[in-house]
């Protein structure tokens, strides 16, 4: 099967990053000036160049985006099924050699859980776990997606990289979109985060978006994890992803999320400092470039910058999340897998989002589309 | 101003209004009323059809107001056939506005899924309003399939470039014998106008309205624009000329 590694393949990390940091500012604007963009002028506005443009690329994301979104906010919610894995990443807080408690949630546990989600309003739901091939698999998604797919008209998951078999059962059984993050595309650096389990393989970790594509998932999203490495080369490579998959799965919707590296316990500081400036930057390229990509806010972020980011270029937006297995109610104090720093409730999220003129959109997808036989 | 017809269904205003991008549920309520629309389209996968009190249906609720529901999301015929069925259920309306894009991109509708589903939806009852290409082939074919009417696209959807398919439309509008809403791409109302005075039977607005600083303004706008270009079509357009008469014809010796 042709994948993207036989594009990612005739790319040069170190070639990509001086073309970055070789970018003048007249090729800012140039690339400002133009209606249709490529990756090329995602490259312009990813680099150091293009800072000082900032509120001018601002503008223009916030136009793009209201004019293909309109005036409206996409609300999510996660749920952490388990934080059992059998990796080894640095970074993250179920790490295996993490000496924790494992859980992972029984089909009641779940019923409890989501009846928090459904008394907040929530009708999309990202499930969440690490790798536990043994526990959490294929046969445990299912069953946990027949158990609550009358509960919400959008199910999302971000779970271990998957065969294109299973993705194909998951899309049958109602999984709307599938979020799968390459954290850095630096092979090397790669290796040296994850250094034990199935996630230490960089090659089927990349190549995972293609065999969902190939499944026929109608969503698909995408995001490296920022502070690994260098995040202006990091998120190009992430781009030409992008760039590939939209081409290659042309009925498939794409998004980005942009997890910043956060503190959890027993791991390690950002190796590289992205800072608020650079988010924003970081956020307005993807719009500038990419009219109808989804882009995706987490809770990691703050209240001020999530506030202030809404009329930028945001589409989605999760809210009152844990990141533990049963953090809403069954166990509110296992181990989360980081700390989140927006702690208002969707109901105040929400009364944000209006009060900027927004509307907060709960429902957008209807179970009716996915798979009929 | 004459009325016109859709089925059995007779329209005053011929301006049409969608439902999605608005900041609020109360501002596309007012924008809608401003417009003084009648037929509106709403996403079937924005609704919530299990609870009798769905949000964006309460702010719909008008006795001029008829419901449009539209297959949005739909990625082939099969898909969108079965939204249809749950849509004429759940909102008691055998209306539809049949959307099938494939390519969540550009919202490019797919022409051979559009007419095998039109073909079907006319068989089961449907009073069924494709969006489609200007494709003047494609619109007597789904005459032929018993479509209501043909929503031709302007410029892609939400692109508010205008009509940049004008020649097109101009050849449908001419062949048609179903009525010809012109969909998507209309952002201003001068387009709307415009496309009133080709001779187009209603025009369909959502972007230009929704994503307008001031949405309940702009519909009112719209409103008037749309009436205008009617009216002109009515009282029959001066025609064009490049240069100005001349004022010794060439033919004047035969009169001499």
């Amino acid at each position: 099967m042709n994948t993207f590694k036989s594009v990612f393949d005739n790319y040069d990390w170190d070639t990509i990053q001086s073309k970055i940091y070789q970018t003048t500012p007249k090729d800012v604007e140039r690339a400002l000036a133009k209606n249709k963009r490529n990756l090329d002028d995602f490259l312009v506005f990813i680099s150091p160049a293009a800072q000082p443009y900032l509120e001018q690329m601002a503008q223009q994301a916030h136009e793009l985006t209201q004019k293909r979104f309109g005036k409206t906010i996409q609300m999510y919610a996660p749920l952490y099924l388990s934080n059992e894995c059998q990796n080894i990443c640095t970074y993250c807080g179920f790490s295996l050699d993490n000496k924790i408690k494992r859980k992972t949630l029984t089909e009641n546990e779940i019923t409890l859980e989501i009846e928090v989600l459904k008394k907040a309003r929530f009708d999309h739901v990202l499930l969440v776990t690490g790798e536990a091939n043994h526990t959490v698999n294929i046969h445990y998604f299912l069953k946990t997606i027949a158990q609550i797919k009358n509960n919400f008209s959008t199910i999302s998951a971000e779970v271990q990289p998957l065969s294109t078999e299973e993705y194909e059962q998951l899309h049958n059984a109602g999984i709307y979109s599938i979020l799968v993050y390459q954290e850095t595309y630096h092979r090397d650096v790669y290796k040296q985060y994850h250094t034990k389990g199935k996630k230490s393989n960089f090659d089927f970790r990349l190549e995972t978006p293609d065999r969902v594509g190939t499944a026929g998932i109608h969503k698909i999203g995408l995001g490296v994890l920022l502070g690994l490495e260098d995040w202006r080369t990091d998120s190009f490579f992430n781009a030409l992803h992008l760039d590939y998959l939209q081409k290659t799965y042309w009925q498939t919707k794409y998004a980005v999320s942009f997890p910043r590296l956060r503190p959890a316990e027993g791991v390690i500081d950002p190796n590289f400092i992205m800072d608020d400036t650079d988010l924003t930057q970081l956020i307005c390229a993807y719009r500038l470039w990419n009219e109808d990509l989804e882009i995706s806010l987490s809770t990691r972020e703050n209240e001020k910058f999530r506030d202030n980011i809404i009329p930028i270029a945001i589409t989605s937006m999760s809210a009152g999340s844990k990141t533990n297995p049963g953090g809403y109610v069954v166990d509110s104090q296992s181990l989360e897998q980081f700390e989140i720093s927006d702690e208002r409730s969707a109901s105040e999220i929400a009364q944000v989002i209006s009060s900027k003129g927004y509307e907060p959109v709960w429902k957008d997808w209807d179970r009716s589309y996915t798979k009929i036989d | 101003m004459l009325p016109f017809k859709i089925g059995d269904r007779t329209f005053e205003s011929r301006l049409f209004l969608g439902t999605g991008k608005f900041g609020s549920n109360k501002q596309m309520e007012e924008a809608i009323l401003a417009s003084g629309s009648e037929l509106v389209t709403v996403a079937l996968k924005r609704i919530d059809l299990e609870t009798e009190t769905d949000a964006i249906l309460a702010h719909l609720k008008h006795p001029k107001i008829n419901l449009l529901p539209n297959t949005s999301g739909a990625r082939n015929a099969k898909e969108a056939i079965f939204a249809a069925q749950l849509a004429r259920e759940a909102l008691e309306t055998n209306w539809l506005k049949l959307e099938i894009h494939p390519d969540p991109k550009y919202l490019m509708p797919d022409a051979i899924e559009t007419l095998k589903a039109t073909e079907a939806l006319a068989k089961m009852g449907f009073i069924v309003l494709p969006y489609i290409h200007a494709d003047p082939v494609l619109c007597k074919r789904l005459e032929d399939a018993g479509t209501s009417a043909v929503m031709p696209l302007g410029s892609p959807i939400g692109s508010n470039k205008g009509l940049k398919t004008i020649d097109f439309l101009e050849i449908i509008i001419e062949q048609s014998r179903v009525p010809v809403i012109i969909d998507a791409g209309i952002g201003s109302p001068s387009d709307a106008a415009k496309a009133m005075e080709l001779g187009a039977d209603a025009v369909l607005v959502n972007t230009a309205i929704a994503v307008a600083g001031n949405p309940i303004l702009m519909a009112k706008a719209f409103r008037e624009a749309v009436i205008a270009g009617r009216k002109a079509f009515e009282a029959k357009i001066a025609q064009q000329h490049n240069r100005a008469m001349a004022s010794s014809p060439l033919t004047a010796f035969l009169y001499e």
